[in-house]
């Protein structure tokens, strides 16, 4: 789960790391306000979106007198920004973030996340900050450092002093980036994180060490313990598709292609995603109706799938262990004759009642194609949705 | 017995009295599992399913000698379900559940070194031994005793799998389901090291997906330490990268992970892998009627880097639509 930065910054402030001051906007009004609170400017204007990349897009606006910081504001909300971490719909600004300009002497990177093939969290840092860390990793991998963290102690000094000398900090500047590092490190812990990213962290002209972006993103299976990081979720910022599917409790992800799927599990989801594309065709979505495909969620599904215009062709493909094969047909010839479903559906069901359900389908006197196999199933798809 | 489950081990099931527990507790004593009892705080003494129930994982073991475990608590309290599974002594826990938080797992993964147990997932299908038991979800009726063995961080996927083995007559020794989480118990590398060592597997397959960098840790063990012929299909080459897949560990992080690195390191290991779910069968099969089918791993050759001999010197690809003929195995 994604947070804004002016959500992430807050938490910063909460735990003692070091952030520039700042305030979040709904209106040009709010961000006049704003800047009255902050002191005396120049002040940045940043687009609060799920999404990087802002500054290139015309989402970060550098503003020297209160007009322009109205101006900036007024120019970025209600927009869709897009950016490079974005398709091409963009995100919706609802929100800016006005912030208090600094002085920026040298940019620095540094991030914590889990390392899950050691399950270990480590501090990723590079005195090669507001660029993009992979471009870094590939180019100049020896810019990076890495600390790894034992779990049973946690967070030491020394880790902390590590960073701290790599990164070229002197004097005060090490015990005061040890604070913003602890800071961090116990916020990961406390919120649940999966990554906790400041790029770029700044060394200002006056020597103060400073998270100039915040970047946090929460652990989906944890969010259920952490209440007030729930009620933050924006969704504006989610796919509309992939928002509904959530609401219905089904796994959606949105892809560019023309023929749909719906499959019961991940691991048989994106099997079936990638045959088709191994067969000649182009998944329209990845769509996991788990264990609990009844007739009420198979519709859903399938209203989910027709609500994109896109979609010549479904593909459902079904192994029925503990699920049974005639209740998933039950539910698709329930779905299509509810929906109404202009476009072929190929079915590929297996296992548990597979043979009952091919007959339930075959009498349905629906325009249903049945499949054989998985080969058989993807090579229909295919064909049918190119008009075959 | 095969690996890790057999008809003699002692099953108890934690969180036995919940929906799932019941029902999954049920199916797997139908299959011939000998479950011994289970868990539900606050029922203890109380009996359920015709066996006992007791307040904690310390009092089954005690009374009932149990060894393997099989975890059906939600979320929330399954973390705790497994470490209090290994502090009373189980040597084999398999936790069934799905979205324990990830930092949960990670400490629960770095106390497990302190007991000698084995944890198998969490969010998997769990494992079966064909004929024998099996602790999990997973369709019993689908397998068939046999030799190969199957190890997956999938669920229907590897009935796939298991589906296609049967119908070609070679069955399944045992399949264990690693899980979809990031963090979890064995890895592919675990159950490999116990397939090759295993007197009774001769083929594996191996099915995994995107995220991580298991598959990759897999194939390089493959190459220095199994001689067995293997087959391995990745899932997620059409998956887009920074997007969960269904499972928590099913995500391209940092450009890391993706199907296309899994498959590149597999060539590199000389491991046999097929780009559709719908040839595994087949393509096991076929690596094991090729004479010489066997891997010539690394570390036992004298010198020489591994190479695969025979067996058709690498990758046994087919291309979409190709039929293999399924040659039975030499063996019984």
């Amino acid at each position: 789960m994604n947070l804004h930065e002016y959500q992430a910054k807050e938490l910063f402030r909460d735990y003692g790391v070091a952030v520039p001051q700042g305030r979040v906007a709904a209106s040009p009004e709010e961000a006049a306000e704003a800047t009255a609170a902050l002191g005396g400017g120049p002040w940045v204007v940043k687009a609060q979106v799920h999404a990087g990349g802002r500054g290139k897009a015309g989402g970060v606006k550098l503003c020297r007198t209160v007009a322009e910081v109205r101006s900036a504001t007024a120019g970025m909300l209600g927009q869709r920004l897009v950016t490079k971490q974005t398709d091409a719909a963009g995100l919706a600004v609802h929100q800016v973030y006005v912030e208090a300009g600094s002085a920026i002497e040298r940019e620095l990177y540094l991030s914590l996340l889990l390392n899950r093939d050691r399950s270990r969290l480590a501090f990723i840092a590079s005195a090669a900050g507001g660029m993009d860390i992979e471009e870094v990793a590939a180019r100049t991998p020896e810019k990076i450092v890495r600390v790894e963290i034992h779990p049973a102690a946690g967070l030491q000094g020394f880790h902390c002093r590590r960073l701290a000398f790599a990164l070229g900090l002197k004097g005060p500047q090490v015990r005061e980036f040890e604070q913003s590092a602890r800071g961090i490190y116990r916020l990961y812990l406390d919120c649940d994180a999966g990554l906790v990213e400041v790029n770029p962290l700044i060394v200002t002209k006056d020597g103060a060490v400073l998270a100039l972006d915040a970047k946090i993103t929460v652990d989906p299976n944890a969010v259920f313990r952490q209440k007030m990081i729930a009620a933050w979720r924006d969704p504006s910022q989610e796919d509309p598709m992939e928002r509904q599917a959530a609401e219905h409790d089904l796994n959606y992800v949105s892809l560019g292609g023309d023929i749909a799927c719906m499959v019961n599990g991940a691991g048989l989801a994106m099997a079936t995603m990638d045959l088709i594309k191994l067969h000649g065709g182009e998944p329209a979505n990845f769509l996991d109706v788990g264990g609990g495909a009844t007739p009420e969620r198979v519709t859903v599904a399938f209203k989910l799938i027709l609500s994109n215009p896109k979609v010549k062709a479904i593909l459902v493909n079904i192994f029925g262990g503990i699920v049974r094969c005639d209740i998933i047909a039950e539910g698709i010839v329930a779905a299509v004759r509810t929906v109404g479903v202009a476009v072929p559906v190929i079915v590929r069901l297996e296992g548990t009642n597979a043979d009952v359900a091919r007959r339930q389908l075959a009498a349905s006197g629906l325009a249903i194609t049945p499949a054989s196999d998985l080969t058989d199933a993807a090579t229909k798809a295919v064909r049918l949705a190119a008009g075959g | 017995m095969s690996i890790l489950l057999s008809r003699k081990s002692r099953v108890i099931c934690q969180g036995f009295t919940g929906k799932q527990g019941t029902f999954h507790s049920e199916q797997c004593m139908a299959y011939g599992t000998n479950l011994v009892g289970g868990v539900t705080p606050g029922r203890g003494g109380q009996r359920h399913l015709g066996l006992p129930v007791f307040d904690t994982a310390h009092d089954a073991v005690r009374e009932t000698g149990a060894d393997v475990s099989m975890i059906y608590v939600p979320a929330a309290g399954a973390a705790d379900a497994i470490l209090e599974a290994a502090d009373a002594g189980i040597g084999l826990i398999v936790c069934i559940t799905e979205g324990i938080p990830v930092n949960d797992m990670v400490k629960v993964k770095e106390t497990l070194k302190a007991y000698a147990c084995r944890l198998v997932g969490p969010n998997c299908p769990g494992v079966i031994t064909p004929g024998e038991a099996k602790v999990g979800i997973m369709p019993g009726f689908i397998h068939k005793p046999g030799r190969i063995g199957i190890v997956s961080r999938s669920g229907t996927l590897t009935y796939e799998a298991v589906f296609q083995t049967t119908r070609l007559g070679l069955g399944q020794s045992t399949c264990v389901g690693i899980g979809g989480d990031p963090v979890r118990g064995l890895n592919f590398v675990d159950v490999l090291a116990l397939f090759e060592a295993d007197p009774k597997t001769d083929g594996i397959i191996m099915v995994g997906e995107i995220g991580g960098g298991d598959e990759e840790a897999g194939a390089e063990f493959i190459r220095r330490h199994v001689s067995k012929p293997v087959v391995a299909y990745i899932a997620g080459v059409t998956a887009p990268p920074g997007k969960r897949m269904g499972h928590a560990g099913a995500v391209i992080a940092g450009g890391q992970g993706t199907a296309a690195d899994k498959y590149a390191a597999l060539e590199r290991a000389r491991v046999r892998s097929v780009r559709s779910p719908a040839e595994l069968g087949a393509a096991m099969a076929a690596a094991l009627g090729t004479a010489g089918a066997r891997r010539q791993p690394a570390a036992k050759a004298s010198g020489a880097p591994g190479r695969a001999k025979g067996g058709g010197g690498g990758a046994a690809r087919r291309r979409a639509g190709a039929t293999a003929k399924p040659r039975r195995s030499k063996k019984r």
